[in-house]
């Protein structure tokens, strides 16, 4: 027989993914007299989509174990893509950004986009260590900053002819294979490594950890450098898909990453969390956008049916926590 | 004067004041090699203004703190920690949602292979320690990958004593470890104290409850509003004379009070 006790954490989460799924398959029977599953396309569309935000997850699912918080990720993606695309437009580009830097090796707008998120992130966790301020009034500020950054940048002008090389690593199952490499990287890294386990401890109890000699300050830079440097990733992949960069682009995506997370069974509290949890959580967001589009429900009802799941979510990660106090 | 070789740690007129409120005043306090003591006083005595300054929690505002015959000042906790000045507090340093070997290790984990922040650990390595280092003090922990948050009282000071204990430190302080502790986790804990007597690793134990101190250490410190009130040798004395010390007031107590 089945012990709960023996499945892994992510078994419930799975299920939940599973059922969903399931549901819109036979609502859909129902509804509209067409397979929700067994039009691969829509699959393909389904995992397109939320990888893009699903990088961004990776990186905040860090943030949220150290009992932080970051609400720049969206808008961080916009800055990085836009600054990162104005690098790799082809030398035939109609009204360039900078006409002297056309047709570049790929390498260099892949390397500022991560560059630009990673200073972003960078700036989240120094303020965030050092100056006591919460993590959500620090990130909340890059969010606006880093939006309206975006479109100082260009003067609101989008930035497109985009050379081909570089839009490349947007096309097909790029996205896809880069969000699948990222989560298992970091994946190994929280279970595996030093860093990952200082994370935990971080966020666990944090002066626990100060007193155990772990460089609380430098620890907390570095995860949020990283979750910048994702949002940065992410902003690449983004306009290399899209073939072009708007200072619009990715707005909402921070919530869709942290709901993903929290889906995922990542703790709000800090201390617990997995990637892969995580991973599950990107997909079942993506399952009930695109299932909500298939039954061609109002996307407004989507937004109504993501926030009480994601309300729901941390009720359960608060009486977990409950049972846990008083198990001690 | 002690030989000064013997001595592990010595303050001379250590004194705190917070504002106006002078919390120590001149303690004159040794500890030789291998010594257990233990500092008793009423609440605000004290007590756990010296632990503060002797692990670096706190500055002290003046007077001279001695370790190993050095000078030292200490200006935070793990600096007195690495110094060898092990302190374990009441829940303080375990994070509930590590396992065991997390929690041993955390600070100094033991490494496959060295790479900065991203260095691989060595689980199978810490595991086995953990399971050494625990078998020692003879404490029942059934699944040392279970998380510490899920532990019983008992097994969670044991864990941190445990801690303490295994990095071969030169001093281990602690402040009430059994207070919070059932019958049987308190015995627990007294045998790990008597494990650390047979090592030869010197302690500080302070404790409200006399009949404990009386049981495990050699010499108890009385401390009384803000001074060091007396020394004496635990087997040369008895309950009257140290709760007399402690009130201030002759006369003892009732053989039956519930103190002693």
């Amino acid at each position: 027989m089945f012990k709960r006790e023996n499945l892994p954490a992510e078994a419930s989460i799975f299920a939940v993914f599973i059922g969903i799924a399931v549901l819109f398959e036979i609502l859909g029977w129902f509804v509209v007299g067409k397979s929700f599953l067994g039009n691969v396309q829509r699959l393909e569309i389904i995992i397109l989509q939320v990888s893009i935000f699903g990088i961004i997850a990776v990186g905040v699912t860090q943030v949220i174990i150290t009992s932080g918080i970051d609400l720049s990720g969206g808008a961080v993606l916009a800055l990085s893509a836009m600054v990162a695309a104005s690098f790799a437009q082809s030398v035939d580009a109609f009204a360039p950004i900078f006409p002297q830097f056309l047709g570049l090796p790929i390498i260099i707008p892949i390397a500022i986009g991560l560059g630009v998120g990673a200073a972003c992130g960078w700036i989240n966790g120094s303020i965030t260590a050092y100056t006591g301020i919460p993590p959500f009034i620090a990130t909340l500020g890059m969010l606006v900053t880093a939006r309206a950054v975006a479109v100082i940048y260009t003067e609101g002008q989008p930035v497109y002819s985009l050379s081909e090389s570089f839009t490349a690593i947007g096309s097909g199952a790029w996205p896809v294979l880069v969000f699948f490499v990222v989560a298992v990287i970091f994946h190994l890294l929280l279970k595996h490594t030093v860093y990952g386990k200082h994370t935990y401890a971080i966020g666990s109890n944090e002066k626990a950890a100060r007193v155990a000699g772990i460089n609380v300050r430098r620890h907390k830079i570095m995860v949020y450098t990283i979750a910048g440097s994702l949002s940065g990733l992410a902003g690449v992949v983004m306009c290399a898909r899209a073939t072009i960069a708007q200072s619009g682009m990715g707005t909402m995506y921070e919530l869709d990453a942290i709901s993903a997370v929290v889906i995922g069974g990542t703790s709000l509290f800090g201390g617990r969390g997995r990637i892969s949890g995580t991973v599950i959580g990107v997909c079942i967001l993506g399952v009930i956008t695109s299932g909500f589009t298939f039954l061609r429900i109002d996307f407004y009802y989507q937004e109504i049916v993501k926030g009480m799941i994601i309300v729901g979510a941390v009720m359960l990660d608060q009486r977990r926590q409950a049972q846990q106090r008083l198990r001690a | 004067m002690n030989n000064q070789d013997d001595i592990i740690l010595r303050t001379e007129n250590l004194t705190k004041r917070y504002g106006g409120v002078h919390a120590l005043e001149d303690a004159n306090f040794t500890l030789k090699k291998g010594e257990h003591v233990a500092i008793v006083g009423d609440n605000g005595a004290g007590k756990s203004t010296f632990v503060r300054q002797i692990t670096g929690v706190e500055q002290p505002s003046s007077g001279d703190i001695f370790f190993e015959g050095k000078r030292v000042e200490f200006n935070s906790p793990l600096e007195a920690r690495e110094a060898g000045i092990e302190s374990v507090f009441q829940d303080l340093a375990l994070c509930n949602d590590l396992d065991v070997p997390s929690n041993l290790f955390l600070g100094r984990e033991e490494l496959l292979f060295k790479f900065g922040p991203f260095s691989i650990l060595d689980e199978k390595k810490m595991m086995k320690k953990a399971k050494e280092v625990l078998e020692r003090t003879a404490i029942k922990i059934p699944n040392l990958s279970n998380h510490v948050g899920d532990m019983s009282g008992g097994q969670r000071q044991c864990v941190a004593i445990s801690r303490s204990a295994s990095f071969a430190s030169k001093l281990i302080i602690m402040d009430e470890p059994t207070a919070a502790l059932g019958v049987q986790e308190t015995t627990q804990v007294e045998n790990i104290i008597r494990g650390l007597k047979e090592q030869g690793v010197p302690l500080i134990l302070i404790s409200h409850n006399l009949r404990q101190v009386f049981n495990l250490v050699d010499k108890i410190w009385v401390f009384r509003r803000g001074r060091i009130v007396g020394e004496v040798i635990a087997s040369e004395t008895d309950g009257n004379e140290i709760v007399s010390m402690i009130t201030g007031m002759q006369g003892g107590v009732h053989e039956k009070a519930s103190y002693i």
